[in-house]
């Protein structure tokens, strides 16, 4: 078996380097493809993937109310939950921090009886994500990322603990303190992109697929 | 079109979670009809997953293996199938199509059917006959309308289906439904409703409004 196949899963624009974020970036494409190895049954991928989110969600958890022991088991209940869903793991959505972020926050609503979240409806999932996506998932958690380690700390601190579950609806409205200005600025690069991704979906449904072959 | 969007503040608690399970309901509604709306909630979810980065705490030494000791067959995905009347998240509340609500008669033609939520807030259905305007009513707390069929107008302006009015406190507004096509909307509040009218006032103890 092949440990880690040196795969062309991005291939990254020159001006990625310009910007400094490779080393980061190595690191999304690297979480990227364990999953790919993990949602074919590697163990020893998923072991990686273990050692790395399982001590975050159990401090997530953990902030969020729950004590040690309940973190603990409920950690290791979401990263079983990463190993079975493997399959479900889309690239080209979602960064793997944010999406065993949403299993996590699904798993504290079931264990601290918080109020039930409705999910939307699902969009349908792409056989085989977009490379170009993939990438530009990366790049935007990258930003988002390092938007909120630029902030100062009381700001910083303010969006985790919206996320921990310790601002009521009304503190978070009133975005007191809260930098969402900063967090649009760096959301609204993300939207764009995601608004004419989706209306492109939505086009190739009911349209005839025309993709240009090659740029030469 | 869709015009009336939702708030970022109701996109992030969403995302993180911590929303009242009503208001949840609204957000998942309307992300389900605004590609836009679902572009800025899948983002919030993304800043959770950095948030998830920023705090470690160690696992037990035997972690790994008890882990893998849970993992037993794969679960089954369910997958919900939108109906041409109501979203799907809706429909899991209804328990079907528009032809399963149980409509309760409020007087006047308009019609409510209150869905089972937690009690933090409620959400209803509300069903108001073209023209007929709902009584004039001020919010104690926070009032979220989508309109999922017909549409309607009130002091600040029209909404259509898949717009969502955010009606926060100092609002007194008279939403009138536009003639044409009865007008059915999602309501979520986290306080009761105050009518400005007397009679109205004496039913909510009955109708829970």
């Amino acid at each position: 078996m092949e440990a880690h196949p040196p795969s062309g899963l991005f291939r990254p624009p020159a001006y990625v380097a310009a910007q400094g974020g490779m080393g980061a970036l190595r690191v999304q494409d690297d979480w990227v493809r364990q999953m790919a190895a993990v949602k074919s049954g590697d163990r020893a991928a998923f072991a990686e993937v273990f050692r790395h989110f399982a001590p975050r969600v159990k401090g997530f958890l953990m902030k969020s109310g729950a004590n040690a022991a309940q973190a603990e088991d409920c950690a290791q209940d979401v990263l079983a939950t990463v190993w079975q869903k493997a399959g479900l793991y889309d690239p080209a959505k979602a960064s793997v921090s944010t999406w065993i972020f949403t299993i996590a926050r699904n798993r504290l609503i079931d264990m601290a009886r918080r109020d039930r979240r409705p999910e939307p409806e699902l969009l349908d999932q792409e056989p085989e994500p977009d490379q170009a996506d993939v990438y530009e998932t990366a790049q935007e958690n990258l930003r988002l990322v390092a938007a909120l380690e630029q902030l100062p700390e009381k700001q910083r601190q303010l969006i985790r603990r919206a996320y921990w579950g310790e601002l009521t609806q009304s503190e978070i409205a009133a975005e007191t303190g809260l930098p969402l200005g900063t967090i649009k600025s760096r959301i609204r690069l993300a939207l764009d992109r995601l608004r004419l991704r989706l209306a492109e979906g939505s086009a190739t449904t009911t349209t005839t697929p025309d993709f240009p072959k090659d740029k030469t | 079109m869709i015009r009336h969007h939702l708030s970022d503040d109701l996109l992030m608690g969403h995302a993180a979670g911590t929303l009242p399970e009503a208001f949840g309901l609204i957000v998942a509604t309307h992300v389900s009809l605004c590609d836009e709306c679902r572009a800025r909630l899948m983002t919030y979810e993304a800043l959770g997953g950095a948030v998830l980065d920023t705090e470690a705490a160690a696992l037990a030494d035997d972690a790994l293996e008890r882990c893998m000791a849970r993992i037993g067959g794969q679960e089954a995905q369910p997958r919900r199938v939108a109906s041409a009347t109501l979203p799907a998240p809706l429909l899991d509340y209804v328990g079907g199509d528009l032809s399963k609500v149980k409509w309760k008669t409020l007087g006047m033609g308009v019609r409510q059917a209150i869905l089972p939520t937690s009690r933090r807030a409620s959400a209803r259905l509300l069903y108001i006959p073209a023209g007929q305007a709902v009584p004039d009513h001020g919010h104690r707390g926070r009032e979220l309308t989508l309109v999922l069929q017909g549409a309607f107008r009130d002091e600040t302006d029209r909404f259509g289906p898949g717009d969502v009015e955010i009606a926060d406190q100092e609002m007194e507004h008279k939403p009138v439904a536009e003639a044409g096509v009865d007008c059915i909307c999602l309501a979520a509040t986290d306080a009761p409703l105050r009518f400005t009218d007397f009679l109205p006032r004496l039913m909510q103890p009955f109708f829970r409004i």
